[in-house]
């Protein structure tokens, strides 16, 4: 059975895109056939994240306005062969997005897919209300400071009961955090949340913690998914997200300060 | 069409007498004064407009009868219906007044205990007896049972909660979250929003939590913010009622 993702958060600029691009690769690597769409209609950056921005030729309003089929729309991923992308319109607003036509553009995905991520936009209007409103699971992207929080919450109390699952009364969407743009060494300073803080806020399943990296910046400007990038900090931790989601028990890491802890270890000042 | 009617009549059981019991206010009268009656008839009615309002009723003259006074059954009841009440009876009443009743299709029941066919023969004998006088109707407000919400998810922010009787909330309310309620609100976990209880003005209401940490609290409009909450209050279980028109913060001991 297909599962709809949707990435949220309410607050911009936390890593939504970046997130949905590697959960997306993630579950493509590991053999599930995955699908991601850009519901961020005007402001379209996924293609970018995804390297694919030279291919898009028909986008998601076009197949919701039935001027183009799915399969014309979807862009198959260049690393990966069972990874779809589907563009959004640069050139229209959310109003372009209808509840019912987003609803048959995931029916008929969910008949090819195993897994269908939706990269929400800021905000908690349209756009960001249809990215969340047939999702099965739903991945809050945070970071650690007290608006991100807030406004994580506010998406939690929308998800709970504006999305299709609350509305027909069926088991509500599984919630998990994802703390992203963490530093350890910033919380040790008081400087930044902790991870406890913020479940303290949240209450909520943690599903990872993203450190703070220069890796998810170079991945962007390549365009090319953070996850691929084996080596760094932030792409291992998008793996062991991946794995958590798909069930396996994955000890946290990136959560304590490691310099910190090899300083104390060797008697370091 | 009067032979379906009979054919179904045949058939089927169209109608049934059953036995119940109801509880019905009775009048009981002491004086033949027409207007001392009207006049506290009314005093009483204004009392409870609302629970006398199209009340069932039934005149009780045993007490009036054996004190002697010769009541007008007709006067009696043009009295009574006159200030809403539904007669739907007599009772303790002579041969002449249960006749007077019964002329306007008013039942005559019997008198506890008693025939009413003998009761003006026994008048005298009667007298020992220490007929039931029913309670004043006190004019308390009818209660109606609201019942008790209860929450058992967290309630995030922007999300608002309204009880119309006690709110109880099983997890933690978020800032910016709002839970209101008419009656008590119990938090079992971190309160971080607003409360408030008692809106409709009831300032017994209270609100209890594990852990205060409120963005505002409020009984019957009384209300304190972050601000004014001290530290000695912060951070952990507290009640919170009204006295003397102040909010009066304690540990839950």
């Amino acid at each position: 059975m297909a599962r709809v993702i949707v990435v949220t958060s309410g607050k911009g600029g936390v890593g939504k895109t970046t997130t949905s691009a590697a959960i997306a690769m993630g579950l493509a690597k590991r053999g599930h056939k995955t699908a991601v769409i850009d519901f961020d209609v005007g402001l379209r950056n996924l293609d970018l994240i995804m390297g694919c921005e030279r291919r898009v030729v028909y986008d998601f309003v076009n197949v919701i306005n039935e001027e183009a089929t799915l399969n014309q729309a979807l862009i198959r991923d260049k690393n990966c062969n069972l990874l779809y992308i589907l563009p959004a319109s640069q050139t229209r607003d959310k109003d372009a997005l209808t509840q019912e036509g987003v609803g048959r553009v995931l029916e008929e995905l969910k008949k090819d897919f195993k897994y269908i991520v939706c990269d929400s936009p800021a905000g908690i209007e349209k756009g960001a209300h249809l990215a969340m409103y047939f999702a099965d699971d739903a991945f809050v992207v945070t970071n650690p400071e007290v608006s991100s929080v807030r406004d994580s919450d506010r998406m939690l109390g929308l998800l709970s009961s504006k999305s299709r699952r609350a509305e027909q009364s069926e088991e509500p969407i599984n919630e998990y955090l994802l703390l992203t743009r963490y530093a350890p060494e910033r919380v040790k300073l008081g400087e930044m949340l902790s991870v406890d803080d913020v479940q303290d806020i949240l209450s909520l399943h943690l599903l990872g913690v993203i450190p703070e990296s220069k890796s998810v910046l170079n991945a962007s400007n390549s365009g090319t998914p953070v996850i691929l990038d084996e080596k760094s900090d932030a792409g291992q931790a998008y793996a062991d997200i991946v794995a958590r989601y798909l069930g396996e028990d994955v000890p946290h890491r990136f959560i304590d300060d490691k310099k910190g802890f090899f300083r104390n270890l060797f008697g370091g000042k | 069409m009067s032979q379906d009617l009979k054919k179904i009549a045949k058939s089927t059981v169209a109608l049934e007498f059953k036995t119940s019991t109801f509880s019905v206010p009775v009048l009981m009268l002491t004086t033949d004064d027409f207007k001392l009656l009207e006049q506290q008839l009314t005093q009483k009615i204004k009392q409870a407009p609302e629970f006398f309002k199209n009340s069932p009723l039934v005149i009780d003259l045993q007490e009036v009868n054996r004190q002697g006074y010769l009541i007008d059954v007709v006067a009696l009841v043009g009295l009574i219906r006159k200030s809403g009440l539904l007669i739907v009876g007599i009772r303790g009443g002579n041969v002449a007044q249960n006749k007077q009743s019964l002329e306007l299709g008013i039942p005559v029941y019997m008198a506890p205990g008693r025939d009413s066919e003998t009761e003006t023969k026994n008048q005298i004998k009667t007298s020992i007896e220490t007929s039931p006088i029913p309670a004043p109707v006190k004019p308390e407000k009818i209660e109606v049972t609201v019942p008790t919400t209860i929450i058992t998810q967290p309630v995030r922010s922007g999300q608002r909660i309204y009880a119309a009787g006690d709110l109880v909330i099983m997890a933690q309310v978020s800032a910016g979250a709002e839970i209101i309620a008419e009656g008590n609100i119990h938090v079992y976990s971190t309160l971080r929003g607003r409360a408030l209880a008692g809106v409709q003005g009831d300032i017994e209401a209270r609100i209890f939590c594990f852990d205060l940490q409120a963005e505002l609290i409020s009984i019957a409009g009384n209300y304190k913010v972050s601000e004014d909450l001290s530290a000695a209050v912060r951070n952990k279980p507290v009640q919170i009622y009204l006295q003397d028109k102040s909010l009066i913060i304690k540990d839950i001991v």
